[in-house]
């Protein structure tokens, strides 16, 4: 009697993991299959939990898994997926994989990686189950939760288990469920709640209050990230007049070629980008190299519209306007010829890409930040050399009085065309920043031409403050008002005002005072 | 036959474009006739140079393509190109320009909406003809025009319902981003008629326009993220037209929109677009089209070697106004032949019923509503820039130029 029980026992003990192996190996054909059946494949092999898995999933996900048309697996290396044992690649092709098998891919690593010794993989399945949560999940991430010592990863898992809870049956742990994600305070926790209110009519009130308390800290947070917005615009508008507030706003030539030097930059910024692509070291830090590319390029370019045509007008503002709008128009086709008509991709090296959480999970994309410090860098830059250089005194001197100034020993000629090269190099390095936010084309100046006019005229001629704080005032106004107007309306409502401003004062925010602002 | 080479004008000459001229050795005997003229009307400079140059090249090379099988009706066929520079009253002038200076028998060109209601009365006063390869809003018929792009039953909605089915997400909100003009407009009507008619109100729809080449998405996108965070599977519609789509894209990328959370699927968005941009963070994101270039099969094989032979370089991509460009200029040459004429009235009744093979790899057919029957065909962006193709009809689908979702002109149904 005890010998068949032990023999029974053996059985059992045999049999269990021959079932786990069955189901395993049943789940598998379904990859070979249509879009629907390797979803549900990859749903069953994830609640199996069997790391043998693991490998298969992750190859699925990296685009790697190869099929044969009989419906034989193969992972990287020409391994059979069931076997583990060398096969044949010829004929295979790759598995593709939509959006449906994606979803279920993410929820499927994300349980078999709960256990990874990697906190990294494990805070990454702890948010893939919060997403794909479900009532089986449950035990599986209070095991995890008992077991977890890194404290970020601990409350990934406590949120993920408050979802997991949200669609359970248990009528308590909801209740738990429900007070923490009100406390967690994320869009994505919202989401869940306003799921769950239409699902649990006994748990309305609970339910509302805690999405009551989650839209209180968003509107805070929206607030600020609207603000970023607008400061990010503001730093671009910033940019891209600059260079104008030097060469209208101190010369006073209205240079309707502007906005082409800036294109110029951009494509300045593209052609260090390719040069450096060769070279592994240098290959990362092409951007910040292009910075004075962009300059130098621009202000040749510059130095000779202005040796070669402007000086020639100087006086006769209209003139130069007509002038300056057919040399744009000349720079943007000569790009165009050159490189062609196609948008040329400038790529943003690693550390520009993404999102930033800022405490109070306010997001802030890395892009724009960087060109936020650029455009203070930039305008530092500029107030550094109009203020302590050689240059910047000659430059002040020839604008107040440019006959004394010839008296003096400067060379009033000389000093005109290094202004204006100065102004067009610093458009050129708006390019580099521009280059990372828009298309580079030949058509990218263009857009900005007005805005810069419009930035100058508002903050008041000739006064990089102005330049400032006009910039700054427009793109906080103009994506404030966004969400109510959208973002055409929007522009014409900051035009019409800035149309009203100039009405009442014409020389703009920061009028200059004095003898230089009568003449 | 005797080598009775045409002569030239000066003003073909000028006005026109001559790889033939290039190698005079090499021309293929042409008979009796003076050469059959073609207008290329596609803007060469401005913001839609991007999408058009390739456009021109297209047609030039059917061109190429035509004289070297012997021309039409043994006619040679001459190329005329003029440039409206994206400036939408210049494309009537150069129309004209076309028809009365020109004198072509038949003329390729436009993209945008706004171009070719531009053009339209011009070709309708003095009977020209005016092959449209782009897709387009419909709401539109004219006896002078072919449309050889998708009206929006044979893109939008089929786009919406597959976002719609299990396989596409099965979306319950949508957001309808698009630029601000013609095209998106009507488009977004229509597809707001077809969403109520399917059960999703209005609190469901989000629908916001922006300026051509629109840069500063932020705004948008966040709001987009917001509007997608209550609770129910949302995706986005975009008929974002010329280059805005690239920051639009990056930033969909940089605030960690993932095709798994709010697929994107875009009816503008090609090969050609996505050459200029980074693809990675865009993988999973859709496009519908009537067809791209990863399509299987020998008409695209065949297609795609004409191109990259034609343009020097073997990475360059086609797109689908390129292959709608390529199958009107093939079906006109077949009218021609068989109409034996070149005159517009009789080559416009030799039009309906022509079919082809396309490279799209169905048969299409022109139908007596001038709009081609096409297949239905939705891809999702890979890393390599092209299209994963994960949903298609199984058959062409008839063109419906006057949608059953506006009102007004749901009665010119015929």
């Amino acid at each position: 009697m005890k010998n068949l029980l032990l023999a029974l026992g053996v059985l059992l003990w045999l049999a269990l993991p021959a079932r786990a192996q069955d189901a395993f190996t049943a789940a598998l054909p379904g990859l070979a299959g249509g879009f629907g059946d390797i979803a549900t494949s990859v749903e069953q092999l994830g609640a199996l939990g069997d790391p043998r898995a693991l490998p298969i999933l992750r190859a699925l996900q990296a685009g790697q898994l190869q099929k044969h048309a009989d419906g034989r697996l193969l992972l990287p290396g020409n391994t059979d997926a069931a076997t583990g044992q060398p096969a044949d690649a010829s004929g295979a092709e790759t598995v593709r994989l939509n959006n449906r098998v994606r979803q279920a891919l993410r929820g499927a690593l994300g349980r078999l990686q709960l256990v990874s010794p990697d906190a990294a993989e494990r805070g990454a399945a702890a948010e893939a189950i919060f997403r794909s949560r479900s009532a089986e999940d449950v035990p599986t991430l209070q095991a995890a939760i008992a077991r977890e010592t890194d404290a970020g990863v601990k409350a990934k898992l406590v949120l993920a288990l408050a979802a997991a809870q949200l669609v359970a049956p248990d009528e308590e742990a909801k209740r738990d469920a429900i007070a923490r994600l009100g406390a967690a305070g994320t869009v994505e926790a919202r989401a869940l709640l306003i799921e769950a209110r239409a699902a649990n009519p006994t748990l309305v009130t609970a339910i509302d209050i805690s999405i009551a308390s989650i839209e209180r800290s968003l509107s805070i947070r929206r607030a600020a990230e609207t603000l970023f917005q607008g400061l990010s615009l503001g730093s671009v508008l910033l940019l891209a007049a600059l260079g104008l507030a030097v060469t209208f706003g101190v010369m006073g030539v209205i240079n309707m070629a502007h906005g082409e030097f800036v294109m110029l930059g951009a494509y300045a910024t593209f052609m260090v980008q390719e040069a450096c692509r060769g070279i592994p070291w240098l290959a990362p830090w092409s951007l910040p190299l292009s910075v004075p590319a962009a300059f130098l390029i621009a202000a040749a370019a510059g130095a000779a519209l202005e040796r070669g045509l402007i000086r020639h007008l100087y006086g006769r503002p209209l003139e130069t306007l007509l002038m300056t709008f057919g040399v744009g128009m000349i720079l943007q086709q000569a790009v165009r010829t050159i490189f062609g008509a196609q948008n040329r991709e400038v790529a943003s090296p690693a550390w520009m890409q993404g999102t930033l959480m800022l405490p109070g999970g306010i997001a802030v994309t890395q892009n724009r930040l960087w060109i936020i410090v650029f455009g203070i860098a930039v305008l530092l830059l500029v107030i550094a050399a109009i203020r302590f250089t050689r240059f910047g005194l000659e430059m002040r001197a020839v604008v107040q009085n440019r006959r004394i100034a010839a008296t003096m020993g400067i060379r009033t000629g000389r000093v005109d065309a290094l202004t204006f090269a100065f102004g067009s190099g610093i458009a050129g390095m708006a390019g580099v920043a521009l280059s990372q936010i828009d298309n580079v084309s030949p058509n990218l100046g263009t857009g900005y031409i007005i805005d810069s006019f419009m930035v100058v005229v508002f903050g008041g001629v000739g006064s990089l403050a102005g330049t400032l704080v006009g910039a700054l005032t427009l793109g906080v106004v103009n994506k404030v008002l966004e969400p109510y107007a959208g973002a055409v309306l929007a522009k014409v409502f900051v035009l019409v005002a800035i149309m009203l401003f100039i009405q009442r004062r014409p020389r703009g925010l920061f009028a200059l005072k004095g003898r230089a602002a009568e003449s | 036959m005797t080598s009775t080479s045409p002569t030239l004008t000066r003003r073909a000459a000028l006005g026109g474009f001559g790889a033939a001229l290039a190698m005079p050795a090499l021309r293929p005997a042409f008979g009796q006739g003076t050469p059959i003229k073609v207008g290329v009307l596609h803007s060469l400079s401005g913001t839609m140079a991007i999408s058009e140059t390739a456009l021109r090249d297209t047609v030039l090379m059917m061109v190429d393509w035509v004289n070297a099988k012997g021309g039409v009706m043994g006619r040679k066929v001459e190329a005329v190109v003029v440039d409206p520079a994206s400036n939408w009253p210049l494309f009537a002038e150069k129309a004209r320009e076309l028809l009365q200076v020109h004198k072509v028998d038949v003329t390729f060109g436009c993209w945008t909406s706004v171009s070719r209601k531009s053009v339209l009365p011009v070709f309708e006063e003095l009977n020209g003809m005016l092959f449209y390869p782009v897709q387009y809003e419909g709401e539109e018929e004219s006896k002078n025009i072919f449309y050889t792009g998708a009206a929006p039953n044979q893109q939008a909605i089929p786009a919406v319902e597959y976002l719609m089915s299990k396989d596409g997400g099965e979306a319950k909100r949508i957001a309808l981003l698009g630029t601000d003009y013609v095209y998106p407009r009507t488009t977004n009507r229509i597809l707001r008629g077809f969403l109520k008619s399917k059960g999703i109100g209005d609190a469901d729809i989000m629908e916001e326009y922006t300026p051509f080449g629109h840069s500063d998405w932020q705004g948008i996108v966040a709001r987009v993220k917001r509007f997608a965070s209550e609770g129910k599977k949302t995706a986005i519609v975009s008929t974002i037209n010329g280059d805005a789509n690239v920051p639009f894209y990056r930033e969909l990328g940089n605030q960690g929109i993932k095709a798994e959370d709010i697929p994107c699927v875009a009816f503008s968005v090609g090969e050609e677009e996505l050459a200029g941009i980074d693809t990675k963070p865009l993988v999973g994101h859709l496009a519908a089209w009537n067809y791209f270039m990863s399509v299987q099969g020998a008409p695209n094989t065949e297609f795609k070697q004409l191109w990259q032979s034609y343009i020097k370089n073997p990475k360059r991509v086609t797109n689908d106004p390129m292959e709608a460009t390529y199958t009107g200029f093939r079906m006109w040459t077949q009218a021609v032949e068989r109409a034996k004429s070149t005159k517009v009235d009789d080559v416009r009744a030799a039009m309906i019923g022509q079919k082809l093979m396309a490279p799209c790899g169905y048969e299409e057919e022109m139908l007596p509503n001038h709009h081609l029957s096409k297949p239905v065909l939705i891809g999702e962006v890979q890393e390599d820039g092209q299209f994963n193709i994960v949903w298609k009809t199984p058959n062409a689908v008839k063109a419906e130029n006057w949608s059953p979702f506006i009102p007004e002109n749901a009665n010119r149904r015929r």
